[in-house]
């Protein structure tokens, strides 16, 4: 049977199972938009209010739901305002596929109207891409793409299709794809490095895991757990890794990194064996790598052979899905519990208590604090939100004192940190588990950068919680500059819109907090609203985030204040 | 850790955009590509890349790592020069006055072991093929006469070792 490119293209997205996009819609992808409207009852098409929102809005529903989040634009400034996305996405290793239209065929290299090599622009951040210019390509492309995109360490994908394609017809049959022939997704496990690393971890005295997003990913939670259980070994999360482990268990002993908590960053200098789980040694992770765990021995079990060794250099590599792996090697592990090693873990977290944490929760002082906002959250939401924070301040409040009870529930943008992020991902995890209470927790600066997307909440009255945490700053660049930079504020200070009128302008039930008092009664009447509800938090103008690593530093030189 | 030159031989399938996903890679680490060739490998539909670089072995490790990450590359190594038999070809575009004016031309393409590609009335050319120093040599001695264009070929190499690609190709079959 013959059919047009287009309407091969929604046949293609209905056999991969996706039945929801967002997207924007121009001239050069008008032919599949029209076949949109025809299948409108099989395949949801979300109108972001610009393309960036678009992709972080498949982002928020591929990280909520592990499947592959699909994002579309018309050609030329289309295609580039999903750039940022797709960036975030390879760099968080989101699966995505991005589909944008192309200027026909015969115009490519003219400069003509709203051209742009996207194919270009993307290829340095994308897992893969490819511009199909004939419409008999798209079904072996489009299931490359999605193959590609979900398999081994997931990725963004952008297939590029000129008009003349979208028109043209084909004989359309679909095949699945189940292998490409230059590209090995998952290392087969290794069961020689698996036993090795199983004795390691037997004779340690003080193993340490760090685990990341690869668990996640890889849907090794419940091994995870099971290891660090049978081993008795205190485990940490990257920003990333976070939700893959209960906050609350007592073998997790918090965040890694540059605001990570105490003990996890001053305890990695004094572990003897350092076990990394799917995660990749970033630099907001390691701070100085010439001082970081150095006197340890290092295990990684990593999917991608490439971040081995590329930061810290590991004692034993164990390729492979974590899931499999750490499978393998459970029945080789010892009952273990390394008390007085765990005590040290307890006593360090009782210095950032005093220090930190007390001060933060039950202020003295006051202004509120973002933390404050954070525990409120927690309680009246019992430990079951999604929380999906921007990028900022408030960001390292949120996974510093978030509380987790299910996996797939910390949505932030970890690597690339794009302001902006939040609103319209909150709306993709939100359409992705709506079962699920969505907050998000967003800054006063990234809150403006895609501010627009209140009008998707507004048109599908998408039910998130949207928390503003206003200090009126940058307020991470104000810290830096408060710290590094002498307090020379240089544009840093933000005179903001009223931020309940612009809310009440899409017809968002809102809500200001200024005083502490009001506090508790407003994040309940939040939870409790079964729509959509915006809550601005007035905080503190000038508080700072501790503990901090200054960049470039040892995770030993830790400061508490 | 010392630099020194690597070969970096890439086996890829055929496919428009690899050379620019390739090329980002060293680009993005603000890494300069010495040479560079692309050819058919002796796997019928099979590419490879041949990059030369001047790199600690620990930077060639990792470029080739995140090489080897693209979809569409099958395997790629890295060999230092004595693990390889490598060659690159020039051509020389010389007026054709200076053949029967300098005797010394004639000597120089004698002991350079270089052939006459072509003579013309107004020019011939003289192509050589060899070590980048003998390349050198040649156009250091033709220089003083006028080279009227020059040009010399990216690095060519087989490994001494073997790349086994097609073992990898026939284990993707199997499976």
């Amino acid at each position: 049977m013959k059919i047009s490119g287009a309407e091969a293209i929604i046949h293609c997205l209905l056999a991969e199972g996706v039945d929801l996009i967002y997207g924007y819609p121009g001239g050069a992808i008008m032919p599949v938009y029209d076949e949109l409207y025809k299948f409108q009852d099989k395949l949801t098409h979300i109108l972001a209010r610009h393309e960036q929102g678009a992709t972080h809005a498949a982002q928020g529903y591929a990280r909520v739901s592990g499947k592959v989040g699909v994002a579309m634009a018309t050609s030329g400034p289309g295609a580039t305002n999903l750039v940022t996305g797709i960036a975030d996405a390879q760099i968080d290793s989101t699966p995505m596929v991005c589909i944008t239209g192309q200027v026909p065929r015969h115009l490519l290299g003219s400069d003509a109207f709203q051209e742009t090599d996207i194919v270009g622009i993307s290829t340095p951040v994308t897992k893969w891409n490819y511009q199909i210019t004939k419409a008999s390509e798209i079904p072996e492309i489009m299931a490359k793409a999605f193959y590609i995109a979900r398999s081994g360490r997931p990725g963004p994908v952008l297939v590029d299709i000129t008009k003349n394609a979208q028109f043209d017809e084909l004989d359309f049959v679909y095949e699945k794809c189940t292998g490409v022939r230059s590209y090995k997704p998952v290392p087969k496990p290794d069961v020689k490095a698996i036993e090795t690393a199983a004795d390691m971890i037997n004779s340690a005295k003080k193993p340490y895991i760090v685990f990341g997003q690869g668990v996640i990913l890889g849907e090794a939670e419940a091994q995870l757990k099971a290891l660090v259980e049978k081993a008795g070994i205190p485990a940490a999360w990257t920003i990333l890794g976070l939700s893959a482990m209960d906050t609350d268990h007592p073998l997790n002993v918090g965040m890694v990194g540059m605001h990570g908590n105490y003990a996890p960053n001053v305890l990695t200098n004094e572990c003897d064996l350092l076990i990394a789980i799917g995660m990749r040694f970033d630099d907001r992770v390691t701070g100085s790598l010439d001082t970081y765990a150095k006197q340890a021995k290092v295990i990684h079990f990593e999917i991608d052979p490439a971040e081995v060794n590329k930061n810290v250099p590991a004692d034993l590599a164990v390729l492979g899905n974590a899931k499999e792996t750490l499978k393998l090697l459970l029945p080789l592990i010892n009952d273990n519990e390394h008390k007085e090693w765990r005590a040290e873990f307890d006593k360090k977290y009782e210095i950032e208590y005093e220090a930190v944490i007390k001060n933060s929760l039950k202020p003295t002082k006051e202004g509120l604090t973002m933390p404050e906002v954070i525990e409120q959250i927690n309680l009246a939401s019992g430990h079951k939100a999604v929380i999906v924070s921007d990028v900022g301040q408030h960001q390292m409040m949120a996974c510093r004192y978030a509380k987790f009870k299910q996996t797939k529930s910390n949505i932030t943008s970890g690597g690339l940190g794009t302001m902006g992020f939040a609103l319209p991902a909150a709306i993709g995890a939100k359409m992705g588990a709506m079962e699920r209470e969505v907050v998000a927790i967003i800054g006063d600066g990234g809150y403006q950068m895609t501010i627009q997307e209140l009008g998707v909440i507004f048109q599908h009255n998408v039910p998130v919680k949207i928390v503003v945490l206003n200090n009126e700053h940058l307020g991470m660049v104000r810290q830096w500059q408060e710290l590094f930079f002498e307090s020379r504020y240089a544009s840093t200070v933000m005179t903001n819109p009223d931020f309940v009128k612009i809310a009440e302008g899409y017809h968002i039930k809102s809500r200001r907090v200024v005083e502490r008092s009001e506090l508790v009664d407003a994040v309940n009447e939040m939870i409790a609203s079964k729509d959509p509800y915006f809550l601005e938090v007035r905080v503190e103008k000038e508080d700072n985030v501790f503990p901090m690593i200054p960049s470039g530093a040892s995770v030993s030189d830790i400061r508490l204040k | 850790m010392e630099k020194q030159w690597y070969t970096i031989s890439v086996y890829s399938e055929n496919n428009v955009g690899l050379l620019n996903r390739i090329s980002g890679i060293f680009l993005k680490r603000h890494i300069n590509i010495e040479s560079l060739n692309v050819s058919k490998s002796e796997i019928e539909g099979i590419s490879k890349f041949t990059i030369v670089v001047f790199m600690t072995e620990d930077s060639t490790r990792k470029i080739v790592g995140q090489i080897e990450k693209q979809i569409e590359v099958i395997r790629a190594f890295y060999h230092v020069d004595d693990e390889t038999i490598y060659q690159e070809s020039a051509l020389f575009k010389i007026a054709s006055d200076l053949l029967f004016d300098e005797r010394q031309i004639q000597n120089i393409i004698k002991e350079s072991n270089s052939q006459i590609v072509t003579v013309a009335r107004d020019f011939f050319v003289l192509a050589k093929t060899g070590r980048r120093h003998e390349v050198d040599e040649m156009h250091d001695a033709l220089e003083p006469y006028g080279i009227m264009q020059f040009v010399r070929s990216g690095r060519i190499a087989v490994s001494k070792a073997r790349m086994p690609i097609t073992e990898i190709l026939e284990e993707f079959q199997n499976q």
